[in-house]
């Protein structure tokens, strides 16, 4: 019996509606702050005719760019026929699914006009990236769910290797078109690079693949069970060539800039004088995001809780790396007169201020919430547990 | 008998040259006013609405346009200028190296590649064959990706509820929006409220009209005199030309 297994997960009813009330929590917490905003218009939050995307896009980009990672846990299995990989593939499509209702959910909800969510999807301007987007999310859903249930009905397991490769390429797709979204703003300093389409690839793989062993690890957590040292080895290795491989992308992302004479002014911003988005970046995205989790990993010893921590702190300096990415690219003044002092009642030339609201964050961490949720009633209904007798395994390899 | 009969034929050679001048009259004010689209036509690309703003004449200071745009479109004074929405706007710059000072209005500069035409994803944003970059507001989203992308930062964004519109101008909270050249004045052959204001004070620093017309004065300003389109480095085409920079 060398195919890998599931346990069923272990019932405790009353830690599983503790779990469920507690993200309930944070879900009506974002629906109160929605409906806030909905009714008294963007005012009420931080963001301004300058900073026009804040926290909610810094949680929803996060949470789309995850999604589309995480699901890189089943194309290994699936596409690439790793046995490790592929015990885990069920978990890694609804984490994919869960994590991408989240961010749809906060974008849409930080819409000026988000009762026009039909039109959003009725009508597309082909030429936009965004509306591409659109239909890589939707793509998205479809694709994964197929797959979910070609590896979970085994009447149709036979399909499964396809509709694995076809995910694995629209989910490529989709992200490159996400990064993209930034990579063809051409007028902002920050942006319209095409390096930002790979770049968003190998962060996916990265956040996507720190989620997923987080949520791993409390799934092991929950039903007392102990993760084979060696499977432990392989996804700590693995998460760290996708931290160090972010790392390199940023460093050539700014090197390259920095070559561009035009953008010095800029990156002295974001490296040195740019106060919170400098902070984010070097302690955030760069310390606490690259240093700190590889540093856990590779120091001799590493434990399961070890990883875990690591995994978590690549979450957090992903969110910090987009709020650097998102918001630090708005806040360097957009240079209109190059060459130019520039003084307006626009705030013009200034670097621009952000200051969110309480309900911006409410708004993010719904999404985290409806993830979570998704994905705790999915995991207890249904078999997404992994179960690995990996010396079993190893000898199938 | 006979008099009925005169009053008779008095009345209808007078409401037979009555109903010919209401027939006729449409034409004769069509004649004058040959620049004005009717409204039974679409825009048309041959005419290519543009601006040219003279900086020599710009004062620094000024906000005569800036204020009857808000006139115009019913846009509050700007009171918090974080989120107002600034379709115009004035801006006084000093160059680095000489300290050259000047001060111009800038606003939507109508791309003839308008970046914020591009990314829209529901086509919300768009260009009528005439030039005139606009926000339909009946399928804008509030995604806001049209101020991410715009190189002017000429969008705004209706940040609050407010009441007392312009009839002509409907705007509503969530949506986007910019300037739109008065097209509710072009269509009808008026011009934009900025440069009506900025010619009734005096300075003569705005210059609108066709510029596929070779015989419009705009037009003509610009064979004669060196013109810049700001960013010219992105190759938008730009309706709205800048003098003196």
């Amino acid at each position: 019996m060398a195919i890998a297994s599931y346990v069923e997960t272990q019932s405790r009813p009353a830690a599983f509606w503790g779990l469920l009330a507690a993200g309930g929590l944070f879900l009506l917490a974002a629906f109160a702050a929605f409906l806030h905003f909905e009714h008294s218009g963007h005012v009420v939050t931080g963001m301004d005719n300058q900073i026009v995307w804040g926290m909610p896009h810094v949680f929803a980009v996060f949470l789309i760019v995850a999604a589309s990672g995480v699901l890189n846990v089943a194309s290994i299995g699936s596409v690439f026929g790793k046995p490790v990989y592929k015990a885990r593939a069920p978990l890694s499509g609804l984490l994919a699914l869960a994590m991408m209702a989240g961010g749809l959910a906060v974008l849409a909800a930080d819409l000026g006009r988000p009762d026009r969510l039909i039109v959003a999807m009725t009508h597309f301007n082909f030429k936009s990236i965004f509306a591409l987007n659109m239909m890589f999310y939707s793509g998205f859903f479809a694709i994964v769910a197929a797959y979910l249930v070609t590896m979970m009905d085994r009447s149709l397991n036979g399909y499964s290797k396809v509709i694995g490769f076809l995910a694995f390429f629209w989910r490529l797709a989709l992200t490159t078109a996400t990064g993209s979204i930034f990579g063809f703003l051409v007028a902002r300093t920050a942006y319209g690079s095409a390096l930002l389409a790979p770049m968003f690839i190998i962060y996916s793989f990265a956040y996507g693949l720190a989620a997923f062993l987080i949520v791993q690890g409390a799934m092991y957590a929950w039903n007392g069970l102990v993760l084979d040292a060696r499977i432990l080895a392989r996804m700590k290795n693995l998460l760290a060539v996708f931290v160090g491989a972010a790392l390199y992308f940023t460093a050539v992302m700014h090197l390259t800039s920095l070559y561009f004479a035009k953008q010095d002014a800029y990156e002295r911003f974001l490296l040195l004088d740019g106060g919170v988005y400098t902070a984010a970046f070097w302690l955030g995205q760069v310390a606490v995001g690259g240093l700190l989790p590889l540093a856990l990993i590779f120091l001799p010893g590493a434990t399961q809780a070890r990883v875990i921590a690591a995994a978590v702190l690549v979450v957090l300096g992903g969110l910090a790396q987009m709020f650097v990415t998102i918001v630090g690219g708005q806040a360097f003044p957009l240079e209109i007169f190059p060459g130019y002092a520039v003084t307006s009642s626009f705030q013009d030339g200034i670097v621009n201020g952000y200051s969110p609201v309480a309900g911006e964050f409410a708004l993010g961490f719904g999404g985290i919430a409806l993830a979570f949720l998704i994905t705790v009633v999915a995991v207890r209904v249904l078999r997404f547990l992994p179960q690995d007798d990996f010396a079993a395994l190893k000898a199938e390899d | 008998m006979s008099e009925n009969n005169i009053d008779r034929r008095k009345f209808l050679a007078a409401a037979a040259a009555g109903a010919g001048f209401v027939a006729i009259a449409p034409g004769i004010r069509l004649v004058e006013i040959a620049a004005a689209k009717p409204d039974n036509e679409p825009v048309t690309s041959k005419v290519r609405w543009g601006m040219l703003i003279d900086t020599t004449r710009c004062q620094s200071g000024c906000t005569e346009c800036v204020s009857a745009c808000g006139k115009e479109n019913g846009l509050s004074e700007v009171k918090k200028p974080r989120t107002d929405a600034q379709w115009i706007r004035k801006i006084d710059l000093k160059e680095l190296k000489t300290g050259r000072a000047l001060s111009l209005p800038m606003m939507c500069q109508h791309c003839a590649n308008p970046p914020c035409v591009d990314v829209c994803p529901t086509g919300a944003s768009f260009k009528r064959a005439d030039g005139i970059v606009l926000v339909d507001r009946h399928i804008c989203i509030g995604c806001r990706y049209c101020m991410m992308a715009c190189p002017y930062k000429a969008r705004s964004f209706v940040h609050e509820p407010h009441t007392d519109q312009n009839p002509e101008v409907p705007r509503g909270q969530g949506c986007v929006e910019g300037c739109t050249l008065c097209v509710h004045r072009v269509d009808r052959g008026g011009t934009p409220a900025c440069v009506e204001a900025c010619a009734a004070a005096g300075h003569n620093a705005m210059l609108f009209g066709d510029l596929n017309d070779p015989g419009s004065a705009i037009a003509k300003r610009v064979r004669e005199v060196k013109t810049t389109q700001v960013r010219a480095d992105l190759k938008l085409d730009l309706g709205v030309r800048y003098e003196g920079i």
